[in-house]
Protein backbone atom coordinates (compact mmCIF):
# COMPACT_ATOMS: atom_id res chain seq x y z
CA UNK A 1 0.00 0.00 0.00
CA UNK A 2 1.51 3.64 -0.75
CA UNK A 3 1.00 6.14 1.83
CA UNK A 4 1.37 9.85 0.82
CA UNK A 5 2.36 12.97 2.63
CA UNK A 6 1.67 16.29 1.53
CA UNK A 7 5.88 18.05 1.94
CA UNK A 8 7.60 21.42 1.86
CA UNK A 9 10.40 19.24 0.38
CA UNK A 10 11.36 16.00 -0.71
CA UNK A 11 12.67 13.93 1.60
CA UNK A 12 11.24 12.39 4.99
CA UNK A 13 13.01 15.30 7.28
CA UNK A 14 11.08 18.09 5.60
CA UNK A 15 8.48 19.91 6.66
CA UNK A 16 4.75 18.72 6.16
CA UNK A 17 3.12 20.87 3.77
CA UNK A 18 -0.65 22.15 5.27
CA UNK A 19 -1.96 22.49 1.84
CA UNK A 20 -2.95 19.33 -0.67
CA UNK A 21 -3.57 20.64 -4.30
CA UNK A 22 -1.05 23.29 -4.31
CA UNK A 23 1.75 21.25 -2.19
CA UNK A 24 5.28 21.08 -3.54
CA UNK A 25 5.91 17.18 -3.23
CA UNK A 26 4.49 14.20 -1.93
CA UNK A 27 6.83 11.69 -0.29
CA UNK A 28 5.32 8.47 -0.58
CA UNK A 29 5.63 5.68 1.42
CA UNK A 30 5.67 1.70 0.99
CA UNK A 31 3.36 1.06 4.17
CA UNK A 32 4.84 -2.48 4.00
CA UNK A 33 8.55 -1.73 4.63
CA UNK A 34 8.19 1.62 5.76
CA UNK A 35 10.64 3.08 3.24
CA UNK A 36 10.30 6.13 1.08
CA UNK A 37 9.71 4.79 -2.23
CA UNK A 38 9.62 8.58 -4.23
CA UNK A 39 9.08 12.41 -3.73
CA UNK A 40 6.58 13.75 -6.33
CA UNK A 41 7.17 16.97 -8.09
CA UNK A 42 3.68 18.46 -7.46
CA UNK A 43 3.39 20.15 -11.21
CA UNK A 44 0.14 21.30 -10.92
CA UNK A 45 1.11 23.44 -7.58
CA UNK A 46 0.99 26.79 -9.52
CA UNK A 47 -1.59 25.90 -11.73
CA UNK A 48 -4.75 28.85 -11.96
CA UNK A 49 -7.42 26.69 -11.22
CA UNK A 50 -8.85 23.27 -10.21
CA UNK A 51 -5.53 21.89 -8.70
CA UNK A 52 -7.32 19.85 -6.35
CA UNK A 53 -8.87 16.91 -8.86
CA UNK A 54 -5.53 17.20 -11.34
CA UNK A 55 -3.61 16.61 -8.06
CA UNK A 56 -6.42 13.56 -6.84
CA UNK A 57 -6.28 12.30 -10.99
CA UNK A 58 -2.63 12.41 -10.38
CA UNK A 59 -1.87 10.62 -7.36
CA UNK A 60 -4.92 7.81 -8.34
CA UNK A 61 -2.84 7.20 -11.52
CA UNK A 62 0.41 6.44 -9.62
CA UNK A 63 -1.57 3.68 -7.31
CA UNK A 64 -1.37 5.77 -3.79
CA UNK A 65 -3.89 4.56 -1.38
CA UNK A 66 -3.82 6.89 1.47
CA UNK A 67 -3.46 10.47 1.70
CA UNK A 68 -1.87 12.23 4.79
CA UNK A 69 -2.09 16.04 4.57
CA UNK A 70 -3.30 19.17 6.65
CA UNK A 71 -6.29 19.89 5.31
CA UNK A 72 -8.61 19.52 1.80
CA UNK A 73 -10.99 21.92 -0.42
CA UNK A 74 -14.14 21.02 -1.54
CA UNK A 75 -13.15 19.59 -4.95
CA UNK A 76 -10.34 17.93 -3.49
CA UNK A 77 -12.49 16.20 -0.92
CA UNK A 78 -14.77 14.79 -3.43
CA UNK A 79 -12.29 13.51 -5.84
CA UNK A 80 -10.77 11.66 -2.70
CA UNK A 81 -14.19 10.48 -1.67
CA UNK A 82 -15.22 8.91 -4.72
CA UNK A 83 -11.51 7.48 -5.61
CA UNK A 84 -11.88 6.04 -2.13
CA UNK A 85 -8.76 7.51 -0.84
CA UNK A 86 -8.57 7.54 2.50
CA UNK A 87 -7.02 11.11 4.18
CA UNK A 88 -5.71 11.67 7.24
CA UNK A 89 -4.69 15.41 9.05
CA UNK A 90 -0.83 15.41 10.43
CA UNK A 91 -2.04 17.97 13.17
CA UNK A 92 1.48 18.29 14.94
CA UNK A 93 3.75 16.80 13.34
CA UNK A 94 6.97 18.36 12.61
CA UNK A 95 8.00 16.36 9.65
CA UNK A 96 7.42 13.79 6.88
CA UNK A 97 8.94 11.04 8.71
CA UNK A 98 7.07 12.05 12.06
CA UNK A 99 3.60 12.16 10.49
CA UNK A 100 3.99 8.90 8.65
CA UNK A 101 5.08 7.53 12.13
CA UNK A 102 1.78 9.24 13.76
CA UNK A 103 -0.27 7.47 10.55
CA UNK A 104 1.35 4.01 11.58
CA UNK A 105 0.44 4.77 15.39
CA UNK A 106 -3.38 5.29 14.17
CA UNK A 107 -2.86 8.67 16.39
CA UNK A 108 -4.12 10.50 13.04
CA UNK A 109 -7.98 12.02 12.52
CA UNK A 110 -9.52 11.11 9.16
CA UNK A 111 -10.78 13.88 7.04
CA UNK A 112 -11.92 12.06 3.85
CA UNK B 1 -25.07 50.27 -34.05
CA UNK B 2 -24.30 48.55 -30.35
CA UNK B 3 -22.94 51.63 -27.89
CA UNK B 4 -21.61 49.52 -24.41
CA UNK B 5 -21.18 51.49 -21.27
CA UNK B 6 -19.01 50.57 -19.05
CA UNK B 7 -17.00 52.21 -16.32
CA UNK B 8 -14.13 49.80 -14.31
CA UNK B 9 -15.13 50.54 -11.25
CA UNK B 10 -18.75 49.38 -9.99
CA UNK B 11 -21.38 51.72 -8.88
CA UNK B 12 -20.12 54.16 -11.00
CA UNK B 13 -23.53 54.78 -12.68
CA UNK B 14 -23.54 52.73 -15.36
CA UNK B 15 -26.83 51.67 -15.27
CA UNK B 16 -28.41 54.91 -14.47
CA UNK B 17 -26.97 56.24 -17.30
CA UNK B 18 -27.92 52.94 -19.62
CA UNK B 19 -31.70 53.15 -18.84
CA UNK B 20 -31.50 57.06 -19.45
CA UNK B 21 -30.03 57.53 -22.83
CA UNK B 22 -32.21 54.79 -23.90
CA UNK B 23 -35.40 55.97 -22.66
CA UNK B 24 -34.09 59.29 -24.00
CA UNK B 25 -33.67 57.76 -27.72
CA UNK B 26 -36.94 55.44 -27.17
CA UNK B 27 -38.83 59.18 -27.37
CA UNK B 28 -37.88 59.11 -31.12
CA UNK B 29 -36.68 55.98 -32.11
CA UNK B 30 -36.40 52.59 -31.34
CA UNK B 31 -34.22 51.12 -29.39
CA UNK B 32 -32.94 47.78 -27.75
CA UNK B 33 -31.63 48.15 -23.77
CA UNK B 34 -29.36 45.22 -23.25
CA UNK B 35 -28.37 44.17 -19.74
CA UNK B 36 -24.77 42.29 -20.36
CA UNK B 37 -24.13 42.71 -16.10
CA UNK B 38 -25.27 39.03 -15.58
CA UNK B 39 -23.92 38.24 -12.71
CA UNK B 40 -25.54 41.10 -11.08
CA UNK B 41 -28.69 42.77 -13.63
CA UNK B 42 -30.53 45.11 -12.34
CA UNK B 43 -31.55 47.29 -15.60
CA UNK B 44 -34.88 45.08 -14.73
CA UNK B 45 -35.89 47.33 -11.57
CA UNK B 46 -36.55 50.02 -13.95
CA UNK B 47 -38.59 48.10 -16.24
CA UNK B 48 -40.34 45.42 -13.40
CA UNK B 49 -43.41 43.42 -15.33
CA UNK B 50 -43.97 40.43 -17.10
CA UNK B 51 -41.04 39.00 -19.58
CA UNK B 52 -40.50 36.08 -21.87
CA UNK B 53 -37.74 33.86 -20.56
CA UNK B 54 -35.30 31.89 -22.57
CA UNK B 55 -32.78 29.57 -20.85
CA UNK B 56 -29.18 29.77 -21.68
CA UNK B 57 -26.87 26.73 -21.24
CA UNK B 58 -23.43 25.92 -22.17
CA UNK B 59 -22.40 22.63 -23.49
CA UNK B 60 -20.50 19.68 -20.71
CA UNK B 61 -18.94 16.70 -21.13
CA UNK B 62 -21.29 12.85 -19.93
CA UNK B 63 -19.51 10.40 -20.05
CA UNK B 64 -19.85 6.68 -21.44
CA UNK B 65 -19.03 4.35 -18.66
CA UNK B 66 -19.51 1.52 -20.85
CA UNK B 67 -17.24 2.78 -23.62
CA UNK B 68 -14.78 4.43 -21.18
CA UNK B 69 -11.40 2.56 -20.14
CA UNK B 70 -10.59 5.04 -17.20
CA UNK B 71 -7.17 5.64 -19.89
CA UNK B 72 -6.73 9.32 -18.17
CA UNK B 73 -6.43 10.84 -21.34
CA UNK B 74 -9.65 13.64 -21.13
CA UNK B 75 -8.24 14.72 -17.23
CA UNK B 76 -4.91 15.29 -18.32
CA UNK B 77 -6.04 17.70 -21.13
CA UNK B 78 -8.68 19.47 -19.13
CA UNK B 79 -6.46 22.29 -17.36
CA UNK B 80 -9.45 23.24 -14.80
CA UNK B 81 -9.56 19.74 -13.21
CA UNK B 82 -13.58 19.53 -14.20
CA UNK B 83 -12.90 15.85 -15.23
CA UNK B 84 -10.70 13.61 -13.35
CA UNK B 85 -10.60 9.98 -14.07
CA UNK B 86 -10.46 8.24 -10.51
CA UNK B 87 -10.27 4.48 -9.67
CA UNK B 88 -13.15 3.34 -10.98
CA UNK B 89 -15.02 6.39 -12.00
CA UNK B 90 -14.95 9.65 -13.82
CA UNK B 91 -15.75 12.48 -11.85
CA UNK B 92 -16.88 15.86 -13.58
CA UNK B 93 -17.70 19.30 -11.55
CA UNK B 94 -19.28 21.17 -13.50
CA UNK B 95 -18.92 24.33 -11.80
CA UNK B 96 -15.20 24.06 -13.15
CA UNK B 97 -15.99 23.47 -16.87
CA UNK B 98 -15.18 25.69 -19.19
CA UNK B 99 -16.72 24.19 -22.11
CA UNK B 100 -13.96 24.07 -24.37
CA UNK B 101 -15.04 20.39 -25.74
CA UNK B 102 -11.51 19.32 -25.37
CA UNK B 103 -12.08 16.15 -23.29
CA UNK B 104 -14.56 15.09 -26.18
CA UNK B 105 -11.60 15.35 -28.30
CA UNK B 106 -8.69 14.13 -26.19
CA UNK B 107 -10.68 10.80 -25.75
CA UNK B 108 -9.58 8.06 -27.67
CA UNK B 109 -12.53 5.72 -27.81
CA UNK B 110 -15.09 8.26 -27.95
CA UNK B 111 -16.73 7.92 -24.92
CA UNK B 112 -17.88 11.52 -24.47
CA UNK B 113 -20.24 13.51 -25.47
CA UNK B 114 -21.69 16.77 -25.23
CA UNK B 115 -25.10 17.90 -23.29
CA UNK B 116 -26.62 21.16 -22.89
CA UNK B 117 -26.28 22.46 -18.76
CA UNK B 118 -28.20 25.78 -17.71
CA UNK B 119 -26.60 28.39 -16.46
CA UNK B 120 -29.14 31.45 -16.74
CA UNK B 121 -31.83 32.78 -18.65
CA UNK B 122 -32.19 35.94 -20.99
CA UNK B 123 -35.24 37.90 -20.21
CA UNK B 124 -37.43 40.04 -22.63
CA UNK B 125 -40.09 42.86 -22.80
CA UNK B 126 -41.15 45.59 -24.04
CA UNK B 127 -42.06 48.31 -22.08
CA UNK B 128 -43.12 50.80 -25.06
CA UNK B 129 -43.66 50.34 -28.10
CA UNK B 130 -39.82 51.69 -29.14
CA UNK B 131 -37.83 50.16 -26.26
CA UNK B 132 -37.04 46.45 -26.07
CA UNK B 133 -35.31 45.34 -22.70
CA UNK B 134 -33.46 42.63 -22.86
CA UNK B 135 -31.86 41.11 -19.50
CA UNK B 136 -28.91 38.42 -19.64
CA UNK B 137 -29.03 36.52 -15.72
CA UNK B 138 -26.98 34.48 -14.84
CA UNK B 139 -28.04 31.59 -12.19
CA UNK B 140 -26.97 31.88 -8.71
CA UNK B 141 -23.85 29.98 -8.15
CA UNK B 142 -22.32 29.68 -11.62
CA UNK B 143 -19.75 31.33 -12.77
CA UNK B 144 -20.34 31.28 -17.09
CA UNK B 145 -21.15 35.13 -17.26
CA UNK B 146 -19.51 35.44 -20.65
CA UNK B 147 -21.97 32.40 -22.28
CA UNK B 148 -25.37 34.35 -20.47
CA UNK B 149 -23.95 38.04 -22.09
CA UNK B 150 -23.23 36.75 -25.77
CA UNK B 151 -26.98 34.95 -25.63
CA UNK B 152 -28.33 38.04 -24.16
CA UNK B 153 -26.42 40.31 -26.79
CA UNK B 154 -27.92 37.63 -29.57
CA UNK B 155 -31.41 38.23 -28.45
CA UNK B 156 -31.11 41.74 -29.13
CA UNK B 157 -28.94 41.81 -32.41
CA UNK B 158 -30.78 44.19 -34.98
CA UNK B 159 -29.85 46.78 -37.62
CA UNK B 160 -30.82 49.53 -35.45
CA UNK B 161 -29.37 51.19 -32.05
CA UNK B 162 -28.59 48.83 -28.94
CA UNK B 163 -27.52 50.25 -25.81
CA UNK B 164 -25.61 47.69 -23.63
CA UNK B 165 -25.50 48.18 -19.65
CA UNK B 166 -21.89 46.52 -19.05
CA UNK B 167 -20.86 44.59 -16.31
CA UNK B 168 -18.00 46.68 -13.89
CA UNK B 169 -14.10 45.92 -13.90
CA UNK B 170 -12.14 45.08 -16.93
CA UNK B 171 -12.09 40.96 -16.72
CA UNK B 172 -13.74 38.22 -19.09
CA UNK B 173 -17.61 39.71 -18.70
CA UNK B 174 -16.80 42.94 -19.85
CA UNK B 175 -14.52 42.06 -22.50
CA UNK B 176 -17.44 39.64 -24.37
CA UNK B 177 -19.40 42.86 -24.06
CA UNK B 178 -17.50 44.97 -26.20
CA UNK B 179 -16.79 42.56 -28.25
CA UNK B 180 -18.16 43.76 -31.40
CA UNK B 181 -19.38 46.82 -30.00
CA UNK B 182 -19.07 50.45 -31.80
CA UNK B 183 -18.26 53.16 -29.31
CA UNK B 184 -17.97 52.87 -25.37
CA UNK B 185 -19.20 55.51 -22.82
CA UNK B 186 -17.49 55.26 -20.02
CA UNK B 187 -18.62 56.51 -16.81
CA UNK B 188 -16.78 57.23 -13.74
CA UNK B 189 -17.18 59.23 -10.74
CA UNK B 190 -14.92 61.84 -8.53
CA UNK B 191 -13.07 59.69 -6.40
CA UNK B 192 -10.19 58.31 -6.76
CA UNK B 193 -10.75 54.66 -7.39
CA UNK B 194 -13.63 56.13 -9.89
CA UNK B 195 -10.47 57.40 -11.81
CA UNK B 196 -8.22 54.30 -11.09
CA UNK B 197 -10.52 52.02 -12.76
CA UNK B 198 -11.66 54.67 -15.41
CA UNK B 199 -8.29 54.19 -16.12
CA UNK B 200 -8.21 50.58 -16.76
CA UNK B 201 -11.84 50.38 -19.12
CA UNK B 202 -10.23 53.27 -21.12
CA UNK B 203 -7.13 50.85 -21.65
CA UNK B 204 -9.43 48.33 -22.32
CA UNK B 205 -11.77 50.08 -25.18
CA UNK B 206 -8.42 51.13 -26.86
CA UNK B 207 -6.85 47.74 -27.24
CA UNK B 208 -9.99 46.68 -28.74
CA UNK B 209 -9.82 50.06 -30.96
CA UNK B 210 -13.25 51.30 -29.41
CA UNK B 211 -13.93 55.08 -29.94
CA UNK B 212 -14.66 56.16 -26.18
CA UNK B 213 -15.88 59.30 -24.21
CA UNK B 214 -16.91 59.58 -20.90
CA UNK B 215 -19.73 60.46 -18.91
CA UNK B 216 -18.78 61.77 -14.66
CA UNK B 217 -21.68 61.03 -12.45
CA UNK B 218 -22.06 62.24 -9.04
CA UNK B 219 -19.74 65.00 -9.91
CA UNK B 220 -18.53 67.13 -6.31
CA UNK B 221 -17.70 69.69 -8.92
CA UNK B 222 -13.45 68.36 -8.19
CA UNK B 223 -12.75 66.96 -11.28
CA UNK B 224 -9.61 67.99 -11.84
CA UNK B 225 -7.37 64.38 -11.90
CA UNK B 226 -10.13 63.08 -14.58
CA UNK B 227 -10.18 65.98 -16.41
CA UNK B 228 -6.38 65.73 -17.08
CA UNK B 229 -6.37 62.04 -17.42
CA UNK B 230 -9.15 61.92 -20.21
CA UNK B 231 -7.25 64.96 -21.83
CA UNK B 232 -3.72 62.96 -22.06
CA UNK B 233 -5.91 60.04 -23.45
CA UNK B 234 -7.89 62.18 -25.76
CA UNK B 235 -10.99 61.21 -24.65
CA UNK B 236 -14.13 63.71 -24.90
CA UNK B 237 -16.11 64.27 -21.61
CA UNK B 238 -19.78 63.93 -23.07
CA UNK B 239 -21.63 64.92 -19.61
CA UNK B 240 -21.40 65.78 -16.22
CA UNK B 241 -24.30 65.12 -14.23
CA UNK B 242 -24.05 66.51 -10.75
CA UNK B 243 -23.39 64.92 -6.94
CA UNK B 244 -27.80 65.50 -6.07
CA UNK B 245 -30.08 64.73 -3.67
CA UNK B 246 -33.01 64.66 -5.72
CA UNK B 247 -31.71 62.93 -8.95
CA UNK B 248 -30.30 59.93 -6.14
CA UNK B 249 -33.74 59.96 -4.81
CA UNK B 250 -35.71 59.43 -8.12
CA UNK B 251 -33.12 56.72 -8.87
CA UNK B 252 -33.66 55.35 -5.34
CA UNK B 253 -37.15 54.76 -5.99
CA UNK B 254 -37.01 52.90 -9.50
CA UNK B 255 -37.76 56.36 -11.61
CA UNK B 256 -36.20 57.51 -14.55
CA UNK B 257 -34.24 60.48 -14.24
CA UNK B 258 -35.73 61.82 -18.01
CA UNK B 259 -39.22 60.43 -17.75
CA UNK B 260 -39.34 62.98 -14.57
CA UNK B 261 -36.92 65.89 -15.80
CA UNK B 262 -37.30 67.62 -19.30
CA UNK B 263 -34.08 69.00 -19.64
CA UNK B 264 -32.05 65.51 -18.72
CA UNK B 265 -34.25 64.02 -22.12
CA UNK B 266 -32.12 66.76 -23.73
CA UNK B 267 -28.81 65.92 -22.09
CA UNK B 268 -29.10 62.35 -23.01
CA UNK B 269 -30.22 63.20 -26.56
CA UNK B 270 -26.88 65.13 -27.06
CA UNK B 271 -25.08 62.62 -25.01
CA UNK B 272 -26.47 60.35 -28.29
CA UNK B 273 -25.26 62.98 -30.59
CA UNK B 274 -21.63 63.12 -29.20
CA UNK B 275 -21.03 59.17 -28.83
CA UNK B 276 -22.20 58.79 -32.30
CA UNK B 277 -19.95 61.27 -33.44
CA UNK B 278 -16.94 59.84 -32.26
CA UNK B 279 -17.83 56.18 -33.79
CA UNK B 280 -17.40 58.14 -37.18
CA UNK B 281 -21.13 58.47 -37.59
CA UNK B 282 -22.09 54.73 -37.98
CA UNK B 283 -25.49 54.27 -37.67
Amino acid sequence: MKVCITSKGDSPESVPENRFGRTPFFVVYNDETGEVIEAINNSSANDASGVGPKVVQMLVSKGVNVVVTGQVGGNAGKGLEIAGVPTYAFGGAKTVAEAYAAYKAGTLTRIV
Amino acid sequence: MNIVVASGKGGTGKTMVAVNLAWALSQSQEIHLIDCDAEEPNVHLFYPGVKDEEPVTVKVPEVDSEKCTLCGACGEFCRYGAISVLTESVMFQANLCHSCGGCMLSCPVDAITEVPRRVGMITQSQPSPTLTVISGILDEGEIAAPAVIKAAKEAGEWDGVSVLDGPPGTACPVIETMEGADVCILVTESTPSGLADLRRAAHLAKAFGIPSGVVINRSDGDDGPTLAFCAEEGLPIFLTIPFDREIAAIQNRGAILCSEKEEWTEAFAKLYEDTIAIAGGKL
